[in-house]
């Protein structure tokens, strides 16, 4: 039984049942399968990280961020500056408590450099409904190459608890035809 | 060898020790009434995030939120797993525990660790989450508590191994250890690893919280936090693996199909589990595919592969034996023949239902690199791991605790009927819970989050219709979780306190005879638990190519 030593002291030399090593076999294999998943998708799947991520001061990130919204801003939207980057360029979104700032008009179809930092504590991007989610750090500049294939408005909710006002955390990301 | 203070066991002729006694006694009472108090605080933040009731403002929601998942995560569950090795050594074994006095100490220091820690979230200033993720800062207090009590437990482990040592010594047994002995110190030795990483990380952070040390990296916290993090909850699952093998074996008499799988599936526990850090990193900056695709997979899914195995050999042991009772009649005779009305029992087969289907496929399937992309920090997240933590190690550790007022309180249970439908309440509560934190993570939903409406927020973005519903009966079976939850506690303390002396006459219930022939050594007949295992294999299959399909209908990003 489990509960009492078992037949013979050495244990690795007891038999063992047919049906447990195809078991042990069959999950085996599963697991490679699902290991090569991962690898198969960097090659030939669309949605893969690339990694690429620079140390940063807050200071200097907003710096950047500062100087991308004077140059790109259209107009302004519930108090808040909306840019229309050029398809391809870098894009800074600042991650702060408790809001996303800017709000980033994309064109669809088209591909950004979309740059995450967080200027204090951490945060979460969670865009919706797309549902593609990311851990935004203090001082650590993310790059995510990003190719909306939807219009419309949407959603950053902050799914990092970051505060009291964590909840009141929403920005928007537009996205033209 | 020690023979006074002693008592032996009528139901098992265990000799079991009166220091080894009262140490599982307090560790598992405190561990019910942290499971008490944590269990209300869920039942708060189940009924905050229940649109419809949203009952707490928002900062009571979030140090209700810090304070359920310290209590029932972390305190609960590790006095619990203390009573666990205690029992798993010393009266296994037959033998005296060792250094009694040291685990008398454990036991102070983890519970004054507990009482600070949580005074200090009560305090107001500490509302930062179990994982408390810098730089957002606690009160130095939070940070001792949790140091004090993982000092605590890291005693106590050692008071575990030192049992094993005198037991082996004094030649209490015959031979290796049991196979539950061997799941106990399988947990015990990740404990050891998880407790280290705690240490690493937490005495910085605790001195940094005092103003002794500037600045910690936000990155390298969430490394080796998770390092324990995630470890603590490997103990669960090689502790909660061993209870199902030691329900299993007194309730029926079952042992193992095989010593030889059982103990190596452990020792897979042993050398890959603790890769899981990298669960929570996936989406993080900084940290290469070729670090999050090696550890997220634990090295191939060795570790998975272990619980896989479990998952056939448990159930495959409960219908040999069931079958050498003579219930032989079709493929699941022996099932619907099981004790269903035995608390032990029930609560334990569903641990090990729900612990395979809900948490173990969502958890493999959410730890895949690109598919965490479109899950992490959702609520999917808390509805994988109350499928794991609750319904796999709760219920498991409640099985247990039926197990035990008898064989070590010595007392019978009161209030049978309430018992014999408690798990069955309590699980279906938190099947509720699971299935629909998940369903609404899928749409979206976050984690740890106030209010979904965005009502007090300036830009609005509007969740579908379906998710307010989902966290709607997510909250309705709360309440069900926390009926089940009320009742445990209330059959457990009143039969404690209530329950008649069982004294020296041999427990009903309990078979502590061994099944013998069931087929032969090689070819045991469990065609009822290959069905199983085969259901079990290809929702696998299929949920997991699912989340592929879902992932690749995201915008794309590189």
């Amino acid at each position: 039984m489990a509960i009492t030593p078992p037949p013979e002291r050495i244990w690795w030399n007891l038999p063992v049942a047919r049906s447990e090593i195809v078991w042990i076999i069959v999950a085996f294999l599963w697991g490679l399968v699902m290991f090569s998943g991962m690898v198969y998708w960097h090659l030939e799947g669309e949605q893969n990280l690339s990694n690429e991520a620079y140390r940063i001061t807050p200071e200097a990130y907003l710096e950047k961020a500062t100087a991308m919204v004077e140059q790109y801003q259209v107009r302004e939207d519930a108090g808040m500056p909306v840019v229309h980057p050029p398809p391809g360029s870098d894009v800074y979104l600042v991650a702060r408590l408790w809001q996303w700032w800017p709000i980033i008009e994309f064109e669809k179809g088209q591909s950004y450099r979309l740059h995450l930092s967080s200027m204090d504590w951490l945060h979460g991007f969670s865009l919706q409904p797309v549902n593609i989610n990311l851990e935004v750090h203090p001082g650590y500049d993310m790059v995510v190459t990003i190719t909306p294939t939807d219009s419309g408005e949407f959603g950053v909710v902050c799914n990092e608890f970051c505060g009291i006002g964590h909840h009141q955390m929403i920005g928007k990301i537009l996205v033209t035809e | 060898m020690s023979t006074f203070n002693h008592r032996v066991c009528p139901a098992t002729g265990l000799r079991i020790h009166k220091s080894a006694e009262n140490l599982i006694k307090a560790n598992a009472f405190v561990a019910i009434v942290f499971l008490a108090v944590g269990g209300l605080f869920g039942l708060l933040v189940a009924l905050t995030r229940w649109p419809g009731v949203h009952i707490l403002p928002a900062d009571w929601f979030y140090l209700s939120l810090t304070a359920h998942g310290l209590d029932v995560l972390l305190v609960w569950i590790i006095f619990f797993e203390m009573a666990v090795m205690y029992f798993a050594s010393a009266v296994l074994l037959n033998s005296r525990l060792a250094a009694p006095r040291w685990a008398w100490t454990a036991f102070i220091l983890m519970l004054v660790g507990a009482v600070i820690t949580n005074v200090a979230v009560l305090q107001g200033n500490s509302s930062v989450m179990f994982t408390s993720y810098v730089p957002m800062q606690a009160a130095p207090n939070f940070y001792l508590g949790l140091i004090l009590f993982a000092v605590g437990a890291l005693i106590g482990c050692f008071v575990f191994f030192g049992t094993l040592v005198v037991a082996r010594d004094e030649k209490t047994y015959e031979g290796s250890i049991p196979l539950v002995t061997f799941g106990a110190m399988v947990a015990a030795i990740i404990a050891v690893f998880t407790i280290a990483s705690g240490a690493i990380i937490l005495v910085p952070t605790w001195l940094w919280s005092l103003g002794l040390i500037g600045n910690i990296d936000s990155l390298m916290y969430k490394t080796i936090w998770w390092a324990m993090g995630h470890s603590s909850q490997q103990i669960n699952v090689a502790a909660h693996v061993s209870i199902w093998y030691l329900v299993a074996a007194v309730v029926l008499g079952a042992k193992p199909l095989s010593e030889k799988v059982s103990r190596g599936a452990f020792l897979l526990y042993i050398f890959f589990l603790q890769l899981a850090s990298a669960h929570h990193l996936l989406v993080d900056p900084g940290i290469s595919s070729e670090w999050k695709i090696f550890n997220t997979s634990y090295a191939m899914y060795l570790a998975v592969l272990g619980s896989m195995i479990h998952g056939m050999t448990v159930p495959g042991s409960i219908e040999a034996a069931q079958r050498a009772r003579g219930f032989t009649k079709g493929l699941f005779g022996w099932l619907r023949n099981a004790p269903w009305g035995n608390p032990a029992f029930s609560a334990m087969f569903i641990s090990l239902i729900t612990f395979g289907f809900l948490g173990g496929i969502s958890g493999v399937v959410m730890g895949v690199e690109q598919i965490n992309l479109i899950i992490h920090n959702t609520i999917y997240v808390p509805g994988h791991f109350h499928a794991t933590v609750v319904l796999g190690t709760t219920l498991a550790f409640m099985a247990a605790t039926y197990l035990l007022v008898p064989l070590i309180f010595q007392r019978e249970l009161i209030m049978k009927k309430m018992a014999m439908w408690q798990p069955y309440i309590f699980g279906l509560g938190v099947t509720g819970i699971s299935v629909f934190m998940m369903g609404a993570g899928t749409l979206g939903v976050p984690r740890r989050h106030w209010d979904i409406s965005g009502a007090d927020s300036i830009i609005k973005f509007d969740f579908p219709g379906a998710a307010y519903l989902m966290m709607g009966l997510n909250g309705m079976f709360a309440i069900l979780a926390t009926l089940g939850g009320i009742m445990f506690v209330l059959i457990i303390v009143g039969s404690l306190l209530f329950g008649k002396k069982t004294g020296d006459e041999p427990l009903k219930g309990l078979t502590m005879e061994t099944a013998t022939e069931y087929g032969s050594m090689e070819h045991p007949k469990i065609p009822g638990t290959l069905v199983l295992v085969g259901v079990f294999f290809v929702t696998f299959i299929l949920y997991y190519f699912v989340n592929w399909k879902y992932l690749a209908e995201v915008w794309p990003l590189r």
